[in-house]
Parts: C-alpha cells; sequence; structure tokens
C-alpha cells in the first residue's frame, strides 16, 4: 500500500467530514478532525522524508486513469522524490502548528466547522499540487488552492471589504492562470503528454525550435517557460499581479500564516522549482524570473516601510520575500529558492501568528500607532515574535541568514547575466527588510502605550493552544536553517546536495575570499538594519514624523502602495465596468438575449393568437375545411397515381 | 328513347328540386320541397328495378323522417325565420367546394373499368320478385349487419329520449 | 338505355347541391335536410351500380343506409331540440361555443 496516499487524503477526509457534519453534529468539536487529519499527514510526511533521504526511494506511480481522450491521457499520479518531500514537510508541519493555533484563534466563531473544512480542503488541494506528477493535477491543485484562498479570505463574508478582498484575490489569480493554462496547453502540445517524468526527460527536443507568432519568431522553451511563470506571478503575488496579497490580510490571521506566507503563495516557486529543465533552457526566461524577483523584492520593501496595519507590514515583508526566491531561481540557484521557501515558512507563518496574538490581545486592532509597549504584558509573544524578525533580517545562526545569504552569494558568483544587479537589489531589500521588521517590533511592544484604556485593560498573554505553535515556530525558525549550513561555515550543506538530483547545481565562479565578503556584507547589512531602527524607533521617534512632512510626495507614493491599485483600477477595472454596464447588460443582455428569450415566447403566442382564429365555433366553416382536405387528396391522388 | 325522356325529366327534376329545398327562406317550404324530391327519387328507383327501395324510401324517408323534420321546424319561430339571413358569410366558398366537388366526382369516374357482370339479371331478378330475392341474399348472407341494424334504430331510440327530455323541475 | 354515366352525374350533381346546403345555410334544420340529399345521392349511386353489374348487393347497402340514416335522423334532431332549448337559436353561425 502506498503509504504517503495518506498524507492528502487524510485532510481530504478531514473535510469531508466537516463540512458535512459539522454544521449541526461536530459544531465546535470540528477542529478535533482537521488537527488530527493534519497532525496525521505531518507524521507520514516525516516517514517520507526518513524514506527519501536516508532509504533512498523515490516514487511515481499512477493511482488512477482520470481521462483518456485520444491522445491524451492524464492519471492522478504521485511523484515523491527530494524537492517533493520537503515540500511536505513544509506544509503539513506548518499546517498542524497553524491549525492547533486557531482552535484558540477561532474560539467562538460563529463559523467554526466552515473554517476548519476550508482549511482541510486546502490542505488536501495544497497537496495534491505538490505531489502530482503531471501538470493536470498541478492545475488542479493550483486552482483548489485559489479556490480555498478566496473561501478563506472572505470567511467573514457579511463584511464587504473581506468579500471583495477575496474575490479581488481570486480574480488576479485567474489573470496569471490563464497564462499557466496557456503554458500547460503547449506543453502538451508540444510533448504530447503531461507527465513529468515525459516532459522533463525530453525536454531536449524542445531545445532550439521556435514559434512564429504573427511574424514575430520567439524561442520554445522561452515561450513555455514564460507562460508558466505566468501563473507563479499571479500566485506568488509578484509584480504586477502582486496587489491581491495585501488585500487578503482580511482574512482570519491563521489563514494569513498558512496560505499566504507558508504554502500557497509558495506554489509558484515550486513550479518554477520543478519545471526547472524547461526554464534551464531558456536563457530569457531565468533573466526575467530573476528581475521580477528582485525588482519586486525591493519593491515590496519600501512599501512595508511605512504602513501602519502589522498585518499588511508582513504581508509585504512575504511579497518581498518571495521576490528572493524567484531571484534565486532565476540565477539558477533552484535549491537556494527552495531553501528560503522552506526557512520562510516556518518564520513567516511565526511573525503572522505572533501578529494575530497580539490583535487577539488587543481586541482586533491592527494599527500600529495605537500600540506600544506591549512587551510587558505578552512576554512569549514578544520572545516568539523577537526571534522571527531576527531570523528574518538575517542574522547570523538563525535560519534565514543561511537560505538568505545562499541566495545573495549565488546571485553574485552564479552564471546569470544579471546576477550582480539582482545582488544589489537583493542587498538593498536586505536592508529595508530589517528596517521594517524591527521597525514592527520597536513600535509595537517597546516605548510607551498608545491605545484606549479599555483596550490596556483587556491585554493579555495568549492561551496555551495558541502559545505552543508560536514556541514551536520559533524553534523551527532558529532551527531550520541548520540544514543548509555552507561549506564555507564548516557545514555540510545538506540541504543543497539532497535536492540536487531534482534540482541541479549552479556553477559558480568566484573565489572563497568573495564568498566570505559577501557573507560580511549581509551581516553587516542585517545588523545596520536593526540598528537604524533602533535608533528611529526608540531614541528619535520625531525623525519618521519629520520625515513624512519634509518628504510629503516620496511618503504618500509609498504609503499608497505607489498607487498601483489605483492605476489598475484606471486602466483595467472602470473600462471592464463600463463595458459590462453599458454594453454587456444594456446592450447584449437587454435587447439580444432578453429580446431572443422574451422574443420567442411572444412571437409564438402571437402566432397563435392569430392562428386560434380558425376556430371560429361555426360548424360550416370546419365543413368546408374538410371538403377542401378531402378534395384536394382526390385531386391528388387522380393527378399524380 | 323513352326512357332516355322520362329519365331527363326525372333528372332535372330532382336536381331543380334539391335546389329548391336548399335554398328556401321557409323551413317549411324545404321541408315540403323534399317531400316531393323524395317522390321523384322514389320514380328513378323503380327505373333501377329497384321497387321494394322504392317503397321503402317512401315510407321510410317521406313518411318518417320527414314527418320528424316538421316536427322540429314547428320549434321554431317561422315568422322570423323568414325575416333572418339565409346563407351565412361563408356561402361562395361554400359554393366554390360544392362546385369543386362535382367536377372531382366527374373526373373520378371517368377512369372507371366496368367489373364482370354478377349473377342477378333483371329477368331473374323478376321472375322472383325483388322482394324474395334481397330477402334470400339479406337473411342469409348479411344477416349479422341486418341484426346491427335492428341494435342501432334502438340505440336510437333511447338515445332520442334521453337526449331530448325535459329536464324535471326540482 | 339509359348509360351509366348520366346517373352518376345526377348522384353527384345531387351530393354536391347537398354538399353547397350543409355548407351555406344558417339554419340548423335546413343544414340536415342536405345532409340527408347527400345520403340519397349516395343512395342513388348504389343502386345504379347494382342495377347496371347486376348484383344486389348494392340494394342491400342501400337498404342498411336508409335505416342509419332513420337512425341518425332521429338522433340529431333530438340534439337540435337540446340545443335549441339552450341557446335558443336555430343559427349556426350564432352558436360559437367552441370559438377560440
Amino acid at each position: 500500500m502506498e503509504y504517503y496516499l495518506l498524507i492528502p487524503f487524510l485532510p481530504l477526509a478531514a473535510f469531508i467530514i466537516n463540512i458535512t457534519l459539522g454544521k449541526d453534529i461536530l459544531r465546535n468539536k470540528a477542529d478535533w478532525v482537521s488537527v488530527l487529519a493534519v497532525c496525521g499527514s505531518a507524521v507520514v510526511a516525516i516517514y517520507t522524508l526518513y524514506d527519501v533521504a536516508v532509504l533512498k526511494n523515490t516514487y511515481d506511480k499512477d493511482l488512477y486513469t482520470w481521462i483518456v481522450s485520444g491522445n491524451f491521457k492524464v492519471s492522478v499520479g504521485f511523484l515523491i522524490d527530494q524537492l517533493t518531500s520537503v515540500m511536505l514537510i513544509v506544509v503539513t508541519v506548518c499546517g498542524s502548528l497553524i491549525t492547533i493555533y486557531s482552535v484558540g484563534y477561532m474560539h467562538g466563531d460563529p463559523g467554526y466547522y466552515r473554517f476548519f473544512a476550508y482549511l482541510s480542503l486546502f490542505t488536501f488541494c495544497m497537496l495534491m499540487l505538490v505531489m502530482g506528477n503531471n501538470f493536470l493535477q498541478l492545475y488542479f491543485g493550483w486552482e483548489g488552492v485559489g479556490l480555498c484562498s478566496y473561501f478563506l479570505i472572505g470567511y467573514w463574508y457579511e463584511k464587504k471589504s473581506a468579500s471583495d478582498a477575496g474575490k479581488k484575490a481570486f480574480i488576479v489569480n485567474r489573470f496569471g492562470d490563464f497564462g499557466f493554462g496557456l503554458g500547460v496547453i503547449m506543453v502538451f502540445l508540444y510533448f504530447g503528454t503531461l507527465h513529468y517524468s515525459v516532459v522533463f526527460g525530453n525536454v531536449q527536443t524542445i531545445a532550439h525550435q521556435t514559434v512564429n507568432i504573427y511574424g514575430y519568431v520567439i524561442s520554445l522553451p522561452t515561450l513555455i517557460a514564460l507562460l508558466l511563470f505566468c501563473g507563479a506571478i499571479g500566485k506568488s503575488a509578484q509584480l504586477p499581479l502582486h496587489v491581491w496579497l495585501p488585500d487578503a490580510m482580511e482574512g482570519p490571521t491563521p489563514v494569513s500564516a498558512l496560505i499566504h506566507a507558508a504554502t500557497m503563495v509558495t506554489a509558484g516557486v515550486f513550479l518554477v522549482a520543478r519545471c526547472n529543465p524547461i526554464f534551464n533552457l531558456s536563457e530569457t526566461a531565468l533573466i526575467v524570473v530573476a528581475l521580477t524577483g528582485g525588482i519586486t523584492a525591493l519593491f515590496a520593501a519600501t512599501i512595508g516601510l511605512v504602513q501602519n496595519d502589522i498585518k499588511r507590514i508582513i504581508a509585504y515583508s512575504t511579497v518581498s520575500q518571495l521576490g528572493y526566491m524567484f531571484l534565486a531561481c532565476g540565477v539558477g540557484a533552484y535549491a537556494a529558492g527552495i531553501f528560503h521557501l522552506y526557512t520562510h515558512a516556518f518564520f513567516k507563518a511565526l511573525l503572522f501568528l505572533c501578529a494575530g496574538s497580539v490583535m487577539h490581545a488587543m481586541g482586533g486592532e491592527l494599527n500600529l500607532q495605537k500600540m506600544g509597549g506591549l512587551k510587558k504584558y505578552m512576554p512569549w509573544t514578544y520572545r516568539t515574535m523577537l526571534i522571527g524578525s531576527l531570523s528574518i533580517a538575517g542574522i547570523p545562526g538563525l535560519a534565514a541568514f543561511f537560505s538568505k545569504d545562499e541566495i545573495l552569494w549565488l546571485a553574485y558568483a552564479g552564471e546569470s547575466p544579471v546576477g550582480k544587479f539582482v545582488f544589489v537589489l537583493g542587498a538593498i531589500g536586505a536592508f529595508l527588510t530589517a528596517f521594517y521588521s524591527f521597525r514592527l517590533i520597536f513600535l509595537t511592544f517597546h516605548g510607551k502605550f498608545r491605545g484606549t484604556h479599555e483596550q490596556e485593560h483587556h491585554l493579555h498573554e495568549s492561551p496555551k493552544v495558541m502559545i505552543i505553535p508560536l514556541m514551536l515556530l520559533a524553534v523551527g525558525a532558529i532551527g531550520a536553517g541548520w540544514v543548509g549550513i555552507p561549506p564555507l561555515l564548516g557545514g555540510g550543506a545538506h540541504i543543497s546536495h539532497f535536492l540536487e538530483p531534482v534540482l541541479g547545481h549552479p556553477h559558480v565562479h568566484a573565489t572563497h575570499a568573495e564568498e566570505w565578503l559577501i557573507m560580511g556584507i549581509s551581516v553587516l547589512i542585517a545588523v545596520s538594519g536593526i540598528i537604524c531602527a533602533s535608533y528611529i524607533y526608540l531614541v528619535r521617534l520625531d525623525i519618521p514624523v519629520r520625515f513624512a512632512r519634509n518628504f510629503r510626495p516620496v511618503y504618500n507614493i509609498l504609503f499608497n502602495k505607489y498607487y498601483v491599485d489605483e492605476l489598475y483600477s484606471f486602466l483595467f477595472i472602470r473600462p471592464t465596468l463600463w463595458v459590462a454596464d453599458h454594453i454587456l447588460v444594456r446592450i447584449t443582455d437587454a435587447k439580444f438575449i432578453e429580446g431572443v428569450v422574451n422574443g420567442v415566447p411572444k412571437s409564438i403566442g402571437d402566432f397563435s393568437q392569430s392562428f386560434r382564429r380558425i376556430q371560429t365555433g361555426i360548424a360550416q366553416h370546419y365543413g368546408i375545411v374538410m371538403a377542401a382536405g378531402a378534395i384536394f387528396i382526390i385531386a391528388f391522388v387522380l393527378l399524380f397515381m | 328513347m323513352l326512357p332516355k325522356i322520362f329519365f331527363a325529366y326525372f333528372a332535372f327534376a330532382i336536381l331543380f328540386i334539391a335546389m329548391l329545398v336548399v335554398t328556401r327562406k321557409n323551413p317549411v317550404h324545404s321541408v315540403l320541397w323534399m317531400l316531393l324530391l323524395f317522390f321523384h327519387i322514389a320514380g328513378l328507383y323503380l327505373f333501377l328495378n329497384a321497387e321494394f327501395l322504392a317503397a321503402v324510401q317512401i315510407v321510410v324517408y317521406a313518411g318518417a323522417i320527414l314527418v320528424l323534420f316538421l316536427f322540429v321546424v314547428f320549434l321554431l319561430n317561422i315568422k322570423e325565420e323568414i325575416k333572418a339571413k339565409r346563407f351565412i358569410n361563408a356561402w361562395p366558398t361554400g359554393f366554390a367546394f360544392a362546385l369543386g366537388i362535382f367536377f372531382l366526382f366527374v373526373m373520378t369516374f371517368r377512369s372507371y373499368i366496368a367489373p364482370p357482370a354478377g349473377p342477378y339479371t333483371v329477368e331473374m331478378v323478376q321472375s322472383e320478385s325483388n322482394i324474395v330475392v334481397l330477402g334470400k341474399i339479406l337473411y342469409t348472407e348479411f344477416l349479422f349487419p341486418f341484426e346491427i341494424a335492428s341494435l342501432i334504430l334502438l340505440v336510437a331510440i333511447v338515445g332520442a329520449i334521453v337526449l331530448a327530455k325535459r329536464r324535471l323541475k326540482s | 338505355m339509359v348509360p351509366l354515366y348520366w346517373y352518376i352525374v345526377l348522384s353527384a350533381a345531387l351530393f354536391s347541391v347537398g354538399v353547397f346546403g350543409f355548407l351555406a345555410r344558417r339554419n340548423v334544420i335546413i343544414m340536415f335536410m342536405s345532409i340527408e340529399l347527400m345520403l340519397n345521392a349516395v343512395n342513388m349511386s348504389l343502386i345504379t351500380f347494382s342495377h347496371y353489374l347486376q348484383d344486389m348487393r348494392g340494394q342491400i347497402l342501400a337498404f342498411f343506409v336508409i335505416a342509419v340514416a332513420a337512425a341518425e335522423a332521429a338522433i340529431g334532431l333530438a340534439i337540435i331540440i337540446a340545443l335549441f332549448r339552450n341557446k335558443s337559436t336555430a343559427h349556426v353561425d350564432e352558436i360559437h361555443e367552441m370559438q377560440g
């Protein structure tokens, strides 16, 4: 029996149980089902990792033939290799901790069972995405997580901003998914199948083919890679499709932690890593990926500098860190990207859950400016959040240091033509990351409390069911990186070697001295960022105020997220709504469709009305018709027979 | 020659009287013209060696059915009938169709092929009288339809009474 | 000998007079009498063929036609009486309950 089938199907069972029995029977006990299921998956995932890493087994099995249509054959199949096993750990372990946390966070919410049902469904879809062995199952999981994201963002659906945010997430994702779908179709067209093993095994067949579109000649690998990357842009909230992620913070905090930090948004990175044979054939595509990642990393970090909503800050931080992962993939360092994905899952989920803990204590308040001095009320939250922030800033010894340093090093030293440029972008971004993360810490936990008196009375540490996951994630935020300690520092770079069979290894053209230099620069950037933040936000609180006043335009641009939402509204949304309202509703719907739908019955009715006048009720008229009929038949027979 | 002249008289008379029957304003006049028509038809039957049927025609049609018609006619208000319109609005159509039917029948008959003659020659029928021959055939070959005809008449009696009965005021 | 053809034409003509009367008159009773006219035309045709083909069956059939015509006349007139009681008119074009 393939034991790894338990991993996705336990959460699926939890979803089915919760959605059918949850409302009336399970009610407040629905949490147990989800928690047990996802913890069970986590246990099996750990065993899978053991199986792949120690026993060196990989699996590529088709479970059930889903579609057979001419040449097109798609199955539900599972591919368990090194990349999959790492992703499984990320999804299931973070998933379990967050599900347990939600038991406390969502306590008392009226739709309790619904939350856990959707959470389990999401886990199932994400696992199908990660464990699939063909593009269609990937697409199924892709769409499934998008759908669950919509459900969970708009969980408090009575709130208009929440349901709007859910719609925005889904619609913006669709833009990316359109390109992704085209990419999948092209894969099928040129390879004849959607199975990874066949496509990636035969990838050299398309290496030098080109496609002619309206006179423009495009290299085929570039085209396919870019189309697939469109999906990644949408799902992982890169520029220009990043606009949904900050709004997605309308959802409950555990949702933000699980979906928009640890798992769903990383599906894009997973996609690029999984398709690395295709991407490796196209230098253009890799450059696009790296530039998108690098620019997004910097862009989002700048926005995060001036936001006042704690969840939004962490959201922009996520966008920025995802940029780093794509940066890594773009310079050929897929393993580094996945490594960063893995560490990021821990510290970002930790940061979100801590933010949730703070919100829980502040009665739902999100505004930084109304907090302060929470250190003495919520010691454990403070400590774990501090660990998370130190990690994200890149302090040596903690998880993100190793992954981020690896990315920057491989960007600088790798073969990519844009490597040095994106290295600079990444370095500046790292400084800003450290800065805004500690801005958050200082404004929230240090200084004087700036909120109202009732909030002050309400302040308390969160219950154990919420704190324990925080602590476990903090352990992860510290220790997760230790599997990737580079050889420079005496480690074995275990994770890169582990992933090498799937993701390859980038060539490095630099000396050891340069490697020490880059590492030194990273540490310097991290520490200086923290020091700047501490100076400004602990000592000289007047500097931000003066900055906002003197550099008002700059501040406004940053605060309003570079007006991207307004731009999109002007360019796309308002014209679409105008067309929908003036053309589609008034003309197409009211005149054509209604015309047909009303017109056909009306014309039938009119015809019937006029035709019924044949029934005069006078017998002789009927007699005349009968006589006519008889004459006609006899004449017909006479004449023609 | 003589038969043809007689036939001509009967034919024209029948047609003319039939036209009269159909076009009179006063229904009583119509009925009376019809009576004359039946006598002429009976005369024509005599030409065709169907004496029994000629007699039956007069007794049943002229004697029973027309009397029945006359009784029903008396229910109408004759004075109003005389003043009212005779034909419906669509009468030209009816005329046209009637003409059409006539021509159609005539055209149909053009392709008539005479079958071989049967056994009942005029002499044979006249040797035994018409009634005897009819009776022989009726009570042997056509016994079943004969009985059914009696049933039909029974149904007619019952039906006529049921339909025309005045409802009792309760 | 009178040709067969002449009898048939006479029968057809009588029939069409009956059709005209049926299709054109307003009075219900005259319509009924036109039906009897049509039946008589058919009878004539039957007896003609019986004579010219020397087969008795034409006369038998005519006999039955007369019997059935009698029954039908009785019932039809009963219906007319019932109709007249309800509508108190004997003109067909004033009875159009089945219109529409």
